[in-house]
């Protein structure tokens, strides 16, 4: 697995404004970029034209501005390019925004990104970029002002620029961009710093702007890497192994190659048990002249699988895992005052467990992987989230130099973390090798369900001591989970923790006698980051535990929580998402969805609301939710409120997109989703039985408030999903006195109250 | 060979009958708007209209549109490029996130109003039945009512 943090904004800042580069176009435009390198590897890596710049001016006045981010839904390909139209100061509408390539490039010392960190993970593009993409902006306009100064021979501070023009109020003259572009191409670039433009002056940023390709969308023509193609491509499907780690025994393919326009049939080497995956599992490819006949193919091939060591690995045996290592003791990862003590002195002590299962990223557009392997190169189209990772999967099967290895990225057909991971690059190396032609492999939705790199599964056992007067004196929270960095390379034994327990996580700091305990659970299942990682089910247990504290101690649960909030001021905060954490700004967030939803007002029997909020990755969120329980157990929905506080608003369409989107990914995997084991395979393998949200399902009754804090913005993806869940079982609660204490909540209430 | 229409104009297939409409009109016709998502008649993305009417093209065999009428997302629009009005009000409401289950959603929202003008929200809730893994259903139904003003304006 591979997951490559996004380049932070410091590291690019290093030396950066020397390698900004201006140039002209071949039609005579404009260019600006920065890439991160010297200059001349920039010259020979974009020799013959190709692009490697962010912004060019076009002599028609039109602007294209490059995007390096993959788009998969999360907006960026609208919100990157609005930070740097914003600070070049033009019109919105004369923007065209262009999707860059993987910009590898290699150097003395190893490999380097011209563009800066492409991935599409861990909600960090808008934060790394904030500062990056102005000043590509803010120093293309200075150029420009610059120029008309020059032309004009009047100092530069006469000069300002209105959308798309420079202005010179003392001679009241004026020239467009794209004018100045051929002399601003042979200035240098300046030394000084642009200074950027007060937020209240802002024209784009912080102004509803719709999807950037919303018309090619909306008439079939944007393009997916599903869609794209390669002249003389095959088509490929793999049928691998539905045994964990399970290996391939025999294969009759003699009826697969009867298949008309089968080409060939070869066995597809999987990880060893316990290794990296550079691929998911061992199987048999199919290669033929059609997405179909590869399909019937290998639906024609006769195999037996070898089961391997998970074979008798199970749903029920992995709970009973948890159990068992929870009688014993684990790794201590945080112990805060003392804990044993602050407990046998408490008053009273409340004691919860909560199960959280596997679960399917299930991105609509299902894995598929254009790749050409040549003599000394290749070329890969991809739905990536991680471009470098598509990179570095090529270079592992075929031992090519990575800076010959070309990777195009295309509209991604949602990604939720499953894209992290480019195991289906690999595979599609692989064929494309063997084969030696351009291939195109193609996943099935069965393919997905049942091999992924899935949300890990825990137990979690809560425990908490409150005192006479209802404060909470003591705390503790210990996982049973298999982990996601099982399987990871260079991972220290005391470090697999790591992305299941943030160990700053509220309430560390703000309850004196804190312990976090991790036990690790073994199985078979893998496991890798699915949107908002460990924040899903530890935003769950968590705010679902303080409900349960609230009523055993005869507290209100929403006074309970802000009290412990408290006051308006920064927590240190050392995982993802840092440096700090200001519990306030959930405070804030829960008195608007509470006062959104009515939340004092007694309700009739059998409905109620309930209320929960979570810090994910540097954004804030929380939810109101209003729900009936009939006597019979069925569950209505009636309301949600959702709020999210992510700093700076860049776009409030995409960010309320990314609410509502991530409200609903909360709802459909609290009612319904789970991935189970029997005898060492996944019991799961379509929409019929992983049943994902639809319409009719969603409340009428949704209202959403975005709520701007502070001058710097913090990502979206992910802030809008953890506090759902916790929400809604708080609600449940409150509605009908049953708990719900593990996910998914299926018919857990029609069996409680039958 | 089977001989059909393809947003009006004439079509033939001459591979396996067995072969789904979706994969005829992807790899062989090259019309790349209607997308595969389950290959179980499940999600919808694979939506086309069929003598007028929405149908999963998954899972229609091609050998069943011998000489009928399939419309995709790509003969939605007029040929002058006027979008239809639930395209409009697609791109009016932002409804888009990854966007991969909007042509699918467009073309069942098309059926929808051409047999109600005006729904309220239990018909979409009804009819609308298509997934969105990206959670647009809210922008979804709103898209549905602008359609429906859209169109009854036109007439
Ligand atoms: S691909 Fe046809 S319904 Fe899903
Ligand atoms: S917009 Fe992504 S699946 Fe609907």
């Amino acid at each position: 697995m591979v997951f490559m943090k996004a380049r932070n904004a410091t590291q690019i800042d290093q030396g950066r404004r020397k390698f900004l580069v201006g140039g002209l176009t071949a039609t005579g435009g404009f260019l600006l970029g920065v890439p991160v390198l010297n200059l001349v590897a920039e010259e020979q890596s974009n020799g013959g034209g190709s692009i490697g710049f962010f912004v060019e001016i076009k002599p028609d006045n039109r602007v294209i501005i490059g995007v390096a981010q993959p788009e998969i839904g999360q907006g960026v390909k609208t919100s990157m390019p609005m930070l740097v139209a914003e600070e070049l100061d033009v019109d919105w509408s004369a923007v065209t925004v262009r999707q860059m390539p993987l910009g590898i490039v290699k150097t003395a010392d190893g490999y380097t990104w011209k563009y800066g960190g492409q991935g599409a993970g861990g909600s960090t593009a808008v934060t790394d970029n904030w500062e990056y993409l102005r000043e590509v902006g803010a120093t293309a306009r200075q150029m420009l002002v610059m120029a008309a100064a020059e032309h004009w021979s009047v100092p530069r501070a006469q000069c300002h620029t209105e959308p798309g023009i420079v202005v010179c109020d003392t001679l009241g003259a004026r020239l467009s961009y794209s004018e100045l572009a051929a002399r601003a191409a042979k200035l240098p670039v300046p030394e000084e710093k642009p200074v950027f433009k007060d937020l209240s002056d802002h024209r784009i940023i912080g102004k509803p702007q719709k999807v950037v390709d919303a018309r090619e969308i909306v008439t079939g023509k944007s393009r997916y890497g599903i869609d794209a193609e390669m002249p003389g491509m095959r088509y490929a499907a793999i049928e691998r192994c539905p045994y964990l780690d399970g290996t391939l025994a025999s294969v009759d393919d003699s009826a697969a190659r009867q298949v008309p326009g089968v080409l060939d049939v070869f066995p597809v080497d999987g990880p060893k048990p316990g290794e990296p995956y550079l691929i998911l599992a061992s199987g048999v490819a199919v290669v033929a002249d059609s997405t179909w006949a590869a399909l019937q193919g290998r639906r024609a091939l006769k195999i037996n699988w070898n089961k391997g060591p998970h074979a008798n690995e199970n749903t029920a045996s992995f709970w009973k895992q948890t159990t068992d290592l929870l009688a014993g003791t684990g790794q201590v990862v945080r112990d805060d005052g003392d804990f044993d003590q602050a407990l046998a002195q408490a008053e009273t002590v409340i004691e919860a467990r909560y199960e959280i299962p596997f679960v399917n990223h299930a991105p609509l557009e299902p894995q598929n992987c254009i790749v050409s392997i040549e003599q000394d190169r290749a070329l890969v189209i991809a739905p990536t989230q991680m471009p470098s990772g598509a990179n570095r999967a090529v270079a592992a099967v075929t031992d090519l130099p990575r800076e010959n290895i070309q990777v195009e990225m295309t509209r991604v057909g949602g990604g939720f973390g499953r894209r992290l991971t480019n195991d289906y690059v690999a595979e599609a190396a692989m064929i494309s090798k063997k084969i030696g032609a351009p291939v195109k492999l193609q996943w099935s939705r069965e393919d997905d369900v049942k091999h992924d790199f899935y949300r890990p599964s825990g137990m979690h056992e809560m425990r908490a001591g409150v005192d006479e007067q209802g404060q909470i004196t003591a705390w503790t929270q210990r996982l049973a989970s298999a982990g996601k960095y099982y399987r990871r390379p260079n991972v220290k034994p005391e470090d697999q923790f790591k992305p299941e327990l943030y160990v700053d996580d509220f309430p560390a700091q703000i309850i004196e006698n804190l312990r976090v305990e991790w036990l690790e659970v073994q199985s078979g299942v893998p496991r890798g980051s699915w949107r908002a990682p460990a924040h899903t089910a530890n935003a769950f247990v968590v705010q679902s535990f303080l409900d349960e504290i609230a009523h055993a101690s005869g507290r209100d649960p929403l006074q309970l929580r802000l009290d412990l909030y408290g006051e308006d001021r920064e927590l240190a905060y050392g995982q993802h998402g840092g440096p700090v954490f200001n519990p306030f700004r959930l405070s804030r967030l829960l008195k608007q969805v509470a006062k959104s939803i009515d939340y004092g007002t007694a309700r009739p029997a059998g409905r109620a609301v309930g209320i929960a909020s979570h810090f994910t990755f540097g954004g804030y969120g929380a939810h109101a939710v209003e729900v009936t329980v009939s006597k019979a157990g069925e569950l209505t929905i009636e309301r949600i409120v959702a709020a999210v506080d992510c700093g700076v608003v860049v776009n409030p369409l995409g960010v309320e997109a990314q609410l509502e989107g991530g409200t609903i990914d909360g709802l459909s995997t609290a009612l319904n989703l789970e991935i189970t084991v029997q005898d060492g395979q996944i019991e799961q393998s379509n929409f019929h039985n992983y049943r994902l949200l639809r319409m009719k399902d969603v409340p009428i009754q949704f209202e959403t408030h975005v709520m701007p804090w502070g001058d710097k913005p913090t990502g979206m993806g992910e802030m809008g999903l953890p506090s759902l869940a916790p929400a809604l079982t708080n609600a449940i609660f409150n509605a009908s006195g049953v708990r719900i204490r593990k996910l998914p909540i299926k018919d857990q209430l029609k069996k409680a109250l039958s | 060979m089977i001989e059909f229409y393809v947003n009006k104009l004439p079509v033939s297939f001459e591979g396996p009958e067995d072969t789904p409409l979706l994969w005829v009109l992807r790899d062989h016709l090259k019309l790349k708007g209607s997308k595969f998502g389950c290959g179980i008649g499940s999600c919808g993305a694979c939506t086309v209209h069929l003598d007028g009417r929405a149908k999963k093209s998954c899972t229609t065999r091609v050998s069943t549109v011998a000489g009928k009428q399939v419309t995709t997302i790509e003969g939605l629009a007029s040929t002058d490029g006027t979008l239809h009005p639930v395209q409009q009000a697609w791109i009016d409401e932002d409804v888009s996130q990854c966007g991969y289950c909007q042509t699918g959603q467009i073309m069942s929202a098309v059926d929808l109003l051409a047999n109600n003008s005006s729904p309220d929200d239990d018909d979409i809730a009804k009819k609308m039945n298509n997934l969105c893994r990206c959670g647009t259903y809210i922008r979804i139904r709103k898209a549905v009512h602008r359609a429906s003003e859209l169109m009854t304006e036109a007439d």
